[in-house]
C-alpha cells in the first residue's frame, strides 16, 4: 500500500489527540489519556516510516512528495496554501520528531504518572508534536512560521506546566518573549523574501534564488541574517540563548523532547531548508559559523561548574546546537543534520536518564546530593553511561561520527581557527559530561536521608524508552561512516536536497571566486582526516581522564581549583552574568521608561493639555456667567458700552 | 434583498430600535424577562444580518443591498443605505458583538436593567446605521446618535469616576465631529458649485472635483474626527478612562465597534473623498500609527489595572490598522479591515474575560490576583486563547491581519523610499514582541503562581452562560485564524475600489488636472467658496495637450 496519501495524518493525529485530551481533560481515565497521547504519535511515526520507505523506492533525485490540504491565506498576489512536503530532509526530521517523540510520550506515562493534570500534560505534548511536524513539513515560509510559533507556544505551556511555581511561570514567559524577539527577525526575513521573490513557497524561492539574488548581494545577506536571528531565538544561540537554561523548570520529559531533541533544532533545520539562501551570502555563513562556534565554546564553559544536573544538560544542549550551526556556517548542511539526529538520540537519552535519577531521588536535581547511585539504578546508569560516551565523542558511538564530521568540515571549509574552537569545545564537553556522570553515579553517596528512603529504579515505562534510545545512541552514527567508500548513507540520502548549492558554488568556482562553504568537491585527504579524528578522540579521552581525576580519584581537587581561580569560577558559576546584564541594560530601562511615558507624558502632557483646555473653558464660562446677572439695566449698559466701542473704533479707524 | 417584505439594511437598523421599545414596555421588575427579550432581539438581529454574509456577491463591484429613497428632497438628503464587503463585515461584527454584549450583562447589571437593555439596543441601531449609511447627513446623524447611548452607558452604569469619563468621552468626540460637520457642508457646496446640484449622497460626492489645498483642510477635518474615535496617538487619552469606567458590555462595544467607526470613517469618507490629501497626509498618519503601536504597547505594559492594560493595547492594535490602511495597497487594506474585525473579537473577548473576574472580585488590580489558573481552569484556558489571539499567534485571527498589514506596509509606496517603508515596518513589527510582553506578563501575574490572596481561593469557574458568551467569540477567532479566505474574499473588490479611488484620482490630478479644470470653466474657483482658493493651473501645463 502506498502510504504517501496519508502524509497529512502525520501532523493531524497528534492534533486530534491534543484536542481530545485537552477538551476532555479530567474526564478520561488515565489509561485512555495515555493511549490517546502515545497512540497518536506512535501511529504518526508508523505512517512517517512508511512514507520514508515509500520515497526510498524512488530514484534519488525524485524523492519529493507534496500534498496540499487547502488555501490558507490568499490576498492580492500572496498565496499561502497549507501544503506539506516530504523530501529526504523533512523525512529525517519527521522520523526524529515522531520517533523520539513517541519514546518520550511513553516515558511520560511513567514519569508523570502521579501528576494531577495528566490530561493537560498529554494535550500539550501532542499539540507540540503537531506544531513541530507542521514546522518540518511546511512547504512555505508562512506555514513554517505557524509551526515555528506553535512550538514556541507549547514550549511556553510546558515550561510553565507547574504554573503555581512562580519560577516556572516566569521561565515560560521568558522563553516565549525571547523567542518572539527571534521571531521578529524571522518575520522580517519572510517579508524580505516576499519582496524579493513575490512568493513564500519554498519550491519557487529556492529554485529562483540563484537567479534572483546576486551572490553576496545585500538582499541575500539581509534575508539570511534576519532568518538567522529567528534561529538564534528558537535554537538558543548567542545572544538569545538565555531562555533555554530557565526552561528546565518544565517537566524533564519536556526538556528531553522540546528543549533537547526537537524544537531547539528547528533553527538548524530552517537553515538547512533555506541553505541556498545562505550559500548566496558568504557574510551570513560566516556569521552563522562564528555564532555557532562561539556558542559551542561559551555554553560549554558554563556547563563546567553547574551543579544542577538538568542545567548542565541545558548548557550542553546550547553548546551542541552551536556545533550544528557551525556545520551550517561552513556549508556542511548534511553534517549538521547528522549531528541533529544523533544529538536527538543521545541528548534525549541523557535527559530522560537524568529524569530517571531525579525521579528516583524524589525530585532532587543537585548533583552535590547525588553520587554512588550506580548500584541502585543499574539500568539508568547504563543508559546514562551510553549517553555520556556518545556525546563525548568516544568511538564508535554516534556522537563520535557526527561531531567528527562537523570538525572535519570546519577544518576543510572554515579553517583551523574554527576547528580549534570546536576541538576545545569537544574537550570541555567530554569533561563536563563525565563530571556529571561521575558526580551522579560514582564516589560516595551524598543523597539526603529522605531521598535515600524512597530510592528506587524507575518503572519499565521509563527504562524501556531509555534502552531504545541507548541503542540508537550507539548505532545512530553508523549511517554515516567516514573514509569507507559507500558508507556515507545519510549523505547520499540527503545529498539531492543540498545538491543545488553547486549551482551557486559552481558558478563561483568558474568565476575563480573564493572558496565558499558547501558542496566543495570532497578532495580526499584521508590521512589528514584520520589525524584530526585521532586528535578529537584523544581530546575526548583527556576529558574523561580529567573528570575522573577530579571527581573520583582526587575529589578535593575541584575545591582547590575553585579556590585558586576564584574569580573565574564565580564568573562561570554565575553564567557570565548575562541575564543580569540584559535585565539591567534592556529590561529595566524599558520598564522604567514606559512608567515615565505613562505618568509624565500620557497623564502629564496629553491629558494635562486636554484637562487644561477643559479648565480654561470652564473658567471662561464662569467669567461669562458673572455677566449674566439677569438685570436688564446691566445688559443695556453692556450693549451701550459695546456700541460705543464699535462706533469709536469705526470713527477712529 | 428583503426579509418579510423589509429591505434588509433597514430591517437591521430598526429591529433593535423597535426591540428597545418593546423592552421599555415590559414591567421594570421583571428583569429576567427584560434580559431574555433584549437578548432574543439581538440574536434575531444577528440572524437577520447573516444574509449580508450568505447573499453577498464577492465578485460584484460597488454597493450591495442598496436602498435609496428621498428624504429631505429640497436639501438633497436621501435615505441611502448600502454595503460593500468592508461595511458588511463590520455590520456582521456589530450584530454579533451586540448579542454577546447583552448576554454578558445578565449578571453584571442589576440596577435599571430595563433602561440599560433599551439603551444597548438603541446603540446597536446607531452603530449599524453608521456602517450602512451612504448619505452624509444620514451618516452624521447616526454617528452622533451613537454618542448618546454610549454616554449613558458609561455615565449611568459605569464605575466610580464615570461622570468624568463620560464627559471626557463625549467632549473629545464632539470636538472632532463638529469640524467634520463643517467639512461635510463645505463638500456639499463644492459639489453644487461643480455640478449645480445639491446632494449629500456619498456616491455622487465622490465625484466632486476638489483642488488639492481644499482637500488638505477637508481631509484634516474629517481625519481629526476619525482619529479621535480610533483613537490614534495622541488623541487617545479618553479611551483608558472610558474603558475603566464603562461596564463590561460598554467596553466590549466601545472597543469592538465604536473604535472601528473611526477607522471605517477613513476608509469610507476621508480617503476616497480626498485622495490627494490622503497621499499628502499618509506619511504623517503612518508615523502616528507606528508611534501609537509602540507607545500603546509600552504604556499597556506598565498598567496595574487589567482593563486599562487592555485599553492601551487597543491603541497599539489600532495603530496597526491605521498603518495598513495608509499603506494603500491590497495587503495593507485587506489586512486592516480584517484586523478591525479581529480586534473587535479579541479585545472584545479580553474585556469579557476581565469582566468575568471583576464580577467575582470587584477589582481589576493585577496585584489583587495571582494563581487563578488553579481555581478557574476553564476560564484560564479560554482567557489564554484570547490573549494569544490578541498577541497575534499564527493559527488564530490576529496573526492573519497583522501579517497582511506588515506585508502591505513593507511594500508600500506612500513613503519616500522602499527603505523607509521597511524600516518603519520593522519598527512597527516590534509591537508584536511587546504584545507578547504585556499580555503574557499580565497573564502570569493574574493566572499563574500560587494563590496568595485568600479572596481568590473560593472563586467559581465559568458559569454555562459565561462559557457560552466566550465560546462563540473563540470559535470565530479560530475560524479566521485557520481559514480566513472567506473573509478576505469579501474584501477583494472593496479594497480594489478604494485603491482605485485613492490612487486614480491622484494620477488624474497629476496629469490631467489642468485640462479637467479647463473643461469645466470656473470650477476651480467656484468649488472653493471659502477661504481656500484653488491653485491656478500653470499656463504651461494648461497648454499641454
Amino acid at each position: 500500500m502506498n502510504a504517501l496519501p496519508l502524509l497529512w495524518l502525520i501532523p493531524m493525529l497528534p492534533l486530534a489527540g491534543a484536542i481530545v485530551n485537552g477538551v476532555l481533560a479530567g474526564k478520561l481515565p488515565r489509561r485512555v489519556v495515555s493511549a490517546i497521547g502515545t497512540g497518536t504519535v506512535g501511529i504518526a511515526f508508523l505512517i512517517a516510516a512508511a512514507c520514508f520507505l515509500e520515497i526510498l523506492r524512488l530514484p534519488a533525485g525524485e524523492r519529493v512528495f507534496v500534498q496540499q490540504l487547502y488555501s490558507w491565506i490568499d490576498s492580492g498576489d500572496l498565496h499561502v496554501p497549507v501544503r506539506f512536503a516530504l523530501d529526504p530532509l523533512s523525512a529525517v526530521m519527521m522520523l526524529v520528531v515522531t520517533g523520539v517523540g513517541f519514546l518520550i510520550h511513553v516515558y511520560s506515562t511513567g514519569y508523570m504518572g502521579h501528576e494531577k493534570a495528566y490530561g493537560r500534560y498529554f494535550s500539550y505534548l501532542n499539540l507540540f508534536t503537531f506544531a513541530m511536524l507542521v514546522l518540518v513539513m511546511a512547504d512555505n515560509f508562512l506555514l513554517m512560521f505557524f509551526g515555528w510559533e506553535g512550538v514556541g507556544l507549547c514550549s511556553y505551556l510546558l515550561i510553565g506546566f507547574w504554573y503555581d511555581r512562580p519560577s516556572a511561570a516566569a521561565a515560560g514567559k521568558k522563553a516565549f518573549i525571547v523567542n518572539r524577539i527571534g521571531d521578529w527577525g524571522f518575520l522580517i526575513g519572510m517579508l524580505l523574501v516576499f519582496v524579493a521573490f513575490g512568493t513564500l513557497d519554498f519550491g519557487r524561492v529556492f529554485a529562483e534564488a540563484p537567479e534572483r539574488l546576486a551572490f553576496g548581494s545585500g538582499m541575500a545577506t539581509a534575508i539570511a541574517l534576519f532568518l538567522f536571528l529567528g534561529a538564534t531565538g528558537k535554537s538558543a544561540q548567542i545572544p538569545l540563548y538565555v531562555w533555554l537554561p530557565d526552561a528546565m523548570e518544565g517537566p524533564t520529559p519536556v526538556s528531553a523532547l522540546i528543549h533537547a531533541a526537537t524544537m531547539v533544532t528547528a533553527g538548524v533545520y530552517m537553515i538547512a531548508r533555506c541553505h541556498i539562501l545562505y550559500a548566496l551570502s558568504p557574510t551570513a555563513l560566516t556569521v552563522v559559523a562564528a555564532v555557532g562556534a562561539a556558542t559551542a565554546l561559551f555554553a560549554a564553559t558554563i556547563a563546567l561548574v553547574q551543579k544542577d544536573i538538568k542545567r548542565v544538560l541545558a548548557y550542553s544542549t546550547v553548546s551542541q546546537l552551536g556545533y550544528m550551526f557551525l556545520a551550517m556556517g561552513v556549508g556542511a548542511y548534511a553534517s549538521g543534520i547528522f549531528h541533529l539526529m544523533t544529538h536527538a538520540f543521545f541528548k534525549a537519552l541523557l535527559f530522560l536518564g537524568a529524569g530517571s535519577v531525579i525521579h528516583a531521588l524524589s525530585g532532587e536535581q543537585d548533583m552535590d546530593r547525588m553520587g554512588g547511585l550506580k548500584p541502585h539504578l543499574p539500568r539508568t546508569h547504563a543508559a546514562m553511561l551510553v549517553g555520556t560516551l556518545a556525546i563525548a565523542g568516544i568511538f564508535p558511538l554516534s556522537g563520535f561520527f557526527s561531531k567528527d564530521e562537523i570538525l572535519w568540515n570546519a577544518w576543510r571549509n572554515g579553517g583551523p581557527g574554527l576547528w580549534t574552537v570546536g576541538v576545545i569545545g569537544a574537550f570541555l564537553t567530554s569533561f563536563y559530561m563525565f563530571r556529571l556522570y561521575f558526580m551522579t553515579f560514582h564516589g560516595p553517596m551524598r543523597v539526603t536521608e529522605e531521598a535515600k528512603h524512597h530510592l528506587h529504579e524507575s518503572p519499565s515505562s521509563m527504562t524501556l524508552p531509555l534502552m531504545v534510545l541507548a541503542l540508537l545512541a550507539i548505532v545512530g552514527g553508523f549511517v554515516q561512516i567516514p573514509l569507507v567508500a559507500g558508507a556515507q548513507r545519510l549523505d547520499a540520502f540527503l545529498g539531492p536536497v543540498f545538491a543545488d548549492v553547486a549551482r551557486v558554488t559552481g558558478e563561483i568556482a568558474q568565476a575563480g571566486g573564493a572558496h565558499v562553504g558547501g558542496a566543495a568537491p570532497a578532495e580526499h585527504q584521508p590521512l589528514l582526516e584520520t589525524a584530526l579524528m585521532a586528535i578529537s578522540l584523544l581530546v575526548a579521552l583527556a576529558g574523561l581522564y580529567l573528570a575522573r581525576k577530579f571527581y573520583v580519584t582526587d575529589p578535593a581537587l575541584p575545591g582547590r581549583m575553585g579556590e585558586t581561580a576564584r574569580g573565574f569560577y564565580k564568573l562561570l558559576w554565575e553564567k557570565y552574568r548575562v541575564d543580569e546584564l540584559y535585565d539591567r541594560r534592556i529590561v529595566q530601562p524599558i520598564v522604567r521608561g514606559s512608567e515615565r511615558l505613562w505618568h509624565d507624558f500620557d497623564a502629564g502632557v496629553i491629558d494635562g493639555a486636554v484637562n487644561g483646555i477643559g479648565r480654561q473653558i470652564e473658567r471662561g464660562a464662569a467669567l461669562l456667567r458673572t455677566v449674566q446677572t439677569g438685570y436688564v439695566q446691566v445688559y443695556a449698559l453692556i450693549l451701550t458700552l459695546g456700541l460705543v466701542v464699535v462706533l469709536g473704533y469705526l470713527a477712529l479707524r | 434583498m428583503t426579509i418579510a417584505g423589509l429591505p434588509i439594511l433597514s430591517l437591521l437598523i430598526f429591529l433593535p430600535l423597535a426591540g428597545a421599545a418593546v423592552v421599555l414596555l415590559l414591567p421594570s421588575a421583571k428583569t429576567g424577562a427584560i434580559r431574555w427579550t433584549a437578548f432574543a432581539i439581538s440574536v434575531l438581529t444577528f440572524l437577520a444580518s447573516i444574509p449580508l454574509w450568505t447573499a453577498f456577491d464577492t465578485a460584484r463591484r460597488g454597493m450591495q443591498f442598496e436602498e435609496q429613497r428621498p428624504w429631505v428632497a429640497g436639501l438633497g438628503i436621501t435615505y441611502h443605505l448600502g454595503v460593500d464587503g468592508i461595511s458588511a463585515l463590520l455590520i456582521l461584527m456589530t450584530t454579533f458583538l451586540s448579542a454577546i454584549a447583552i448576554l454578558s450583562s445578565f449578571s453584571s447589571i442589576t440596577n435599571r436593567v430595563k433602561s440599560y437593555m433599551a439603551t444597548l439596543l438603541v446603540l446597536e441601531t446607531g452603530m449599524i446605521g453608521v456602517f450602512a449609511s451612504l448619505d452624509l447627513v444620514l451618516f452624521y446623524i447616526f454617528w452622533e446618535a451613537v454618542l448618546i447611548p454610549m454616554y449613558l452607558i458609561i455615565g449611568v452604569w459605569g464605575g466610580p469616576r464615570r461622570i468624568y469619563a463620560a464627559v471626557k468621552f463625549i467632549l473629545y468626540t464632539v470636538a472632532g465631529s463638529l469640524l467634520m460637520l463643517v467639512a461635510i457642508l463645505y463638500l456639499y457646496f463644492a459639489y453644487h458649485a461643480a455640478f449645480g446640484q445639491y446632494t449629500f449622497d456619498l456616491m455622487r460626492l465622490y465625484q466632486t472635483p476638489m483642488p488639492g489645498s481644499a482637500q488638505l483642510w477637508l481631509f484634516a477635518a474629517f481625519a481629526l474626527a476619525f482619529a479621535i474615535k480610533v483613537p490614534m496617538f495622541p488623541f487617545h487619552t479618553w479611551l483608558p478612562d472610558a474603558h475603566v469606567e464603562a461596564p463590561t458590555a460598554g467596553s466590549v462595544i466601545l472597543a469592538g465597534v465604536l473604535l472601528k467607526m473611526g477607522t471605517y470613517g477613513f476608509v469610507r469618507f476621508a480617503m476616497p473623498l480626498f485622495p490627494e490629501a490622503t497621499h499628502v497626509f499618509a506619511p504623517w498618519i503612518i508615523a502616528l500609527a507606528v508611534v501609537g503601536i509602540i507607545y500603546g504597547a509600552l504604556v499597556a505594559m506598565v498598567q496595574r489595572d487589567v482593563k486599562k492594560l487592555v485599553a492601551y493595547s487597543s491603541v497599539s492594535h489600532l495603530g496597526f490598522v491605521m498603518l495598513g490602511l495608509f499603506a494603500l495597497n491590497t495587503h495593507g487594506i485587506q489586512g486592516s479591515v480584517l484586523q478591525m474585525v479581529n480586534h473587535g473579537l479579541s479585545t472584545g473577548a479580553l474585556f469579557l474575560a476581565v469582566g468575568i473576574i471583576y464580577e467575582r472580585r470587584h477589582t481589576r488590580e493585577i496585584s489583587e490576583f495571582g494563581g487563578l489558573s488553579s481555581v478557574l481552569p476553564w476560564f484560564a484556558a479560554l482567557f489564554l486563547i484570547i490573549c494569544l489571539s490578541s498577541l497575534g499567534l499564527p493559527g488564530l485571527n490576529g496573526f492573519v491581519g497583522e501579517f497582511l498589514i506588515l506585508l502591505g506596509a513593507f511594500r508600500m509606496d506612500t513613503l519616500a523610499s522602499a527603505m523607509a517603508s521597511r524600516v518603519v515596518t520593522g519598527i512597527a513589527a516590534t509591537g508584536v514582541i511587546l504584545a507578547a510582553v504585556y499580555l503574557l506578563w499580565m497573564y502570569e501575574r493574574v493566572m499563574f503562581g500560587p494563590v496568595t490572596n485568600e479572596k481568590n481561593r473560593g472563586l467559581k469557574d465559568l458559569s454555562p452562560r459565561e462559557f457560552w458568551t466566550l465560546a462563540p467569540v473563540i470559535a470565530l477567532i479560530l475560524w479566521i485564524g485557520v481559514f480566513p479566505n472567506p473573509f478576505l474574499r469579501r474584501l477583494d473588490t472593496s479594497a480594489a475600489e478604494l485603491m482605485e479611488r485613492v490612487n486614480a484620482r491622484m494620477i488624474a490630478t497629476d496629469t490631467y488636472h489642468a485640462p479637467v479644470a479647463g473643461a469645466l470653466p470656473g470650477l476651480a474657483v467656484a468649488a472653493a467658496p471659502g477661504r481656500v482658493s484653488a491653485p491656478a493651473p500653470a499656463p504651461a501645463e494648461a497648454a499641454r495637450p
